[in-house]
């Protein structure tokens, strides 16, 4: 047996999956990336007919297969206007992770993942280090979304203009948090993210400050990392394995109602592919995934649906307040449906929300894909930074840090004065 | 194909569009068509009507075969290449060139959505009226040579209606101009005319003009449910001989009914032997009588409860029901096979008790929902193709199909095309003397049998 046909039964895994594909084509309305190339290996639809080439050996090696499935952003726009319901995002996850085991992971992943990502206190010394020469490497924009470009060129860079690492990640600043008292009963544990945690960790602070503000008992479990999805976007299944046993493990030992996040992306990893991709057979842990998936909650949810916190008003005859526009990120809009509490938060800001035009459209960040393409993802996050701008917005909102750092990257490089926020951020700041 | 060619095809398009890695090749191998996939030896994106007809020429002098494509969502297998064969995707030519408000009418390239258009025109209060199940993504240049219909036929007519004039290349590489911008055009052949439904085998359009109308100012949406289907059907024929025309006439049996409100709980009554979804549309005076006349017919004909939208939302929730009905039905198996078999719209009533007659015979799942008003239905078909012996009765079926519509004298295809899927059929309805006529038509205009060959008359 070639490898080929090897690679042609672990395809066939997906079989079951990929069948429900009626090829109608509909997907090519929604992708972000489709509308700039054109192409159909970039839509769902030529992706699920490449595996399904795999499937049936069409091709004598799985190179050109591994190179097209892997560009995508990820957004699951295709997936949320599916009419026969195709499971895009999960069958393109096992695909990478298939083709990665049969590939393996490029070196330099090979490092992030398995050496520093799956280790959360190496990551964290790691980063730390980091911080303290990107100086060397990267100058400020002085520009409003707190933005860097490189100081000179660089091939990872380009142009970007990117939010740097923080001078104190959150997690460095855990030991100075006050306990909240306990008034409302209710126990929530806070999940940092990443993201949140290096490079925009006023959004954490933002978070502690409205979470102790609403009287609840907060706790944030030391030594946690990554939810797993850049390993798992790149097929490194073994990574995210280890990374959601980490948690589970961290999470088992508190007593929570509510796991909280800001991060969109970690929101929908933790309550949707923890659960469904996890591939250990104990049944004690399987069940805990799901109830975890239960209790976890955008932090703009909890804050609505939970603590109810003031009603959504539009203030259209009153000038005086501040204009915000939302931006939906896919992970929360499209993955979990979540789309009118955030909008509550900022109204409940005192805000004025005007709506941009598409504002539930892909950023074109895609976490690794802004990597890869920085050039289509640069033209998919133009059309959002026209749409905001259009809005004549002092401040536009968004409740996922990557989409932060993509628009911070498209507003910065206009000289454009419009602040990029989370919600949660306005709503600390209203707060006295 | 040789190196030499590929290079000249680089030469014009430019490396960027013209794709030839295996990978990419297969992703234009297949349509939404329930069909084998074939894989074209090169695909080409032309960015200008020049690199077009360079194509065209280069393609005839080497005898290599064009299949045009959209967005592929042909339903019978008309955008499926041969295999020594290039794919030309019209992508880049998605222009809309001119939209004239004072004499109705818009000019576009051939790869424009149709839903773009639609949106560009209700801008400015005109109306175009032909919306396939596909618009969102489907391309006028795609609904013209598949002579695409939609949910308006019944009153507004399908994409033939509204061609005024179509220029494209003919097989030899020439530029061919026909029609005109004027309502009245009796110059010559109606060659524009004969382009629609032409499946890519008479020329490759470049550029349409399309006719536009005022859009209605006024309209109002009813549902009207039933406890039999023969009496739903019964009401269709009985509003056509009242001399109504509705803009839509569409029903759903309750095996989509049920799919549907599983899939989209828009709160249809599920118990429900059939539906009736209905719209009148004009002047608010004419929306007003008929809208009045079709409720009481519905009635008399024993519908047993019948809503009228009450406002925009309701309207909104009635037609987004009926656009997730293919949707729903999708979801249920992974194989849909989407027939179009239509019949003189009287017949409607001896069709769906047919559809019904042959589910049972072959033990087969069917929908069936659709434009009940022109005679065009959709009996859909669930299934798992893998399934070897359920596929053989699916087959069967089909044709049985096909054989109740032409008894009643219906057509084989209402809007979906011959494409590959029909052609062994065509006989049964035009008869032999009529496919030699078009095969000596095609062999005239296209000695070398490059333009989209084995669609519509077969090779």
């Amino acid at each position: 047996m070639t490898n080929m046909d090897e690679l042609a039964i672990f395809v066939k895994e997906l079989e079951e999956q990929l069948v429900i594909c009626i090829r109608c084509g509909l997907c090519q309305s929604v992708c972000p990336l489709f509308e700039q190339t054109g192409k159909e290996a970039d839509v769902a639809r030529g992706k699920l007919a490449l595996l399904n080439g795999l499937m049936t050996r069409l091709f004598s090696d799985p190179d050109g297969v591994n190179k097209r499935l892997n560009k995508c952003l990820l957004c699951g726009s295709c997936a949320a206007n599916c009419p026969s319901g195709v499971n895009v995002l999960e069958i393109f996850f096992k695909a990478r992770t298939i083709l990665t085991g049969y590939k393996g992971l490029s070196p330099v992943k090979k490092i992030i993942f398995k050496q520093a990502l799956s280790n959360p206190k190496t990551f964290n010394t790691l980063m730390a280090w980091a911080g303290k020469f990107q100086k060397l490497l990267v100058k400020s924009n002085k520009t409003i979304q707190g933005t860097s470009c490189a100081r000179f060129v660089s091939p990872l860079l380009f142009s970007r203009h990117f939010i740097p690492l923080a001078n104190k990640p959150f997690h460095k600043s855990l030991t100075a948090l006050k306990p909240g008292s306990t008034v409302s009963g209710i126990r929530v544990a806070l999940f940092t993210g990443c993201l949140i945690d290096k490079i925009l960790p006023n959004i954490a602070h933002a978070s502690v400050k409205v979470l102790q503000h609403c009287n609840v008992n907060l706790i944030i479990p030391e030594t946690q990392g990554c939810c797993g999805i850049p390993a798992l976007a790149s097929g490194d299944r073994k990574t995210f394995n280890t990374l959601l046993a980490h948690h589970a493990k961290l999470l088992q030992k508190q007593k929570f109602d509510y796991l909280v996040t800001a991060c969109a992306t970690c929101t929908s990893t933790i309550k949707k592919l923890w659960p469904s991709l996890y591939q250990g057979n104990e049944n004690s842990l399987k069940k805990y995934l799901d109830n975890l998936s239960k209790k976890t909650m955008d932090i703009n949810q909890f804050l609505v649906d939970v603590m109810h916190i003031g009603p959504y008003k539009t203030h259209e005859d009153d000038n005086s307040s501040e204009t915000v526009t939302y931006h939906d990120p896919c992970h929360l809009k499209k993955s979990l449906g979540i789309c009118v509490q955030p909008r509550q938060v900022i109204t409940a800001s005192g805000k004025y929300l005007k709506e941009m035009e598409d504002a539930d459209k892909c950023c074109g960040m895609g976490g690794s894909f802004n990597l890869s393409h920085y050039d289509i993802s640069t033209k998919i996050g133009k059309l959002k930074q026209k749409s905001i701008v259009e809005t004549n917005c002092s401040t536009v909102a968004s409740g996922c840090p990557a989409c932060i750092m993509q628009i911070s990257d498209m507003l910065s490089k206009t000289g454009s004065s419009i602040q990029v926020k989370h919600p949660i951020e306005l709503y600390a700041d209203s707060l006295l | 194909m040789k190196p030499a060619l590929l290079k000249e095809l680089q030469y014009i398009t430019g490396k960027e569009y013209l794709f030839t890695d295996i990978e990419d090749r297969m992703t234009y191998s297949y349509d939404a068509a329930v069909l084998d996939p074939k894989i074209p030896c090169a695909v080409v994106m032309p960015g200008t009507d020049e690199e077009l007809g360079k194509i065209v020429l280069l393609c005839n002098e080497n005898n290599i075969p064009i299949t045009v494509r959209g967005s592929g969502t042909n339903l019978s297998g008309g955008t499926i290449p041969e295999e020594k064969g290039i794919v030309l995707l019209t992508r880049r030519l998605n222009n809309i060139i001119e939209i004239n408000e004072q004499d109705m009418y818009a000019v576009v390239q051939p790869g424009v959505v149709t839903a773009a258009l639609a949106k560009a025109v209700e801008k400015i209060g005109l109306f175009y009226p032909p919306d396939p199940g596909s618009q969102a993504v489907s391309t006028l240049g795609g609904n013209v040579a598949e002579n695409a219909g939609g949910l308006r036929g019944l009153k507004y007519g399908v994409t033939k209606d509204y061609i005024m004039g179509i220029n494209f290349f003919d097989a030899t590489g020439e530029y061919i101009k026909s029609g005109s911008k004027t309502v009245k055009c009796a110059t010559g052949y109606n060659i524009a005319g004969l382009m629609a439904g032409s499946e890519g085998t008479l020329g490759i359009i470049s550029e349409i003009t399309l006719k536009l109308i005022p859009c209605p100012t006024c309209r109002t949406s009813m549902v009207a449910a039933y406890n039999s289907i023969e009496k739903a059907s019964e009401t269709v024929a009985a509003i056509i001989a009242g001399r109504i025309v509705p803009a839509t006439l569409e029903i759903l049996d309750n095996f989509t009914i049920r799919a549907v409100e599983d899939y989209s709980r828009a709160g249809l009554p599920v118990d429900a032997a059939a539906l009736l979804l209905i719209e009148v549309d004009g002047h608010p005076a004419v929306v007003e009588e008929e809208g009045a006349r079709v409720v009481t017919l519905c009635e008399t004909m024993g519908a047993s409860n019948i809503k009228v939208a009450a406002n925009d939302q309701e309207r909104d929730r009635i037609w987004s029901a009926r656009r997730s009905a293919l949707s729903a039905l999708a979801k249920l198996k992974p194989t849909l096979v989407l027939e179009d078999a239509t019949v003189p719209r009287s017949r409607i009533p001896d069709m769906v008790k047919a559809l019904q007659q042959i589910a049972k015979d072959f033990q087969i799942s069917i929908g069936t929902f659709g434009h009940a008003g022109d005679g065009n239905l959709h009996p859909t078909i669930l299934t798992d193709k893998r399934d070897k012996k359920e596929w053989h009765r699916v087959e069967l079926a089909i044709e049985q199909i096909f054989d109740k519509a032409l008894e009643m004298g219906g057509t084989l295809s209402g809007e979906h095309g011959i494409g590959i899927a029909k052609v062994p059929f065509l006989k049964k309805e035009t008869g032999f003397s009529s496919i030699e006529f078009s095969k000596r038509l095609r062999r005239a205009l296209d000695p070398n049998g490059i333009l989209n060959p084995g669609k519509i008359t077969g090779v």
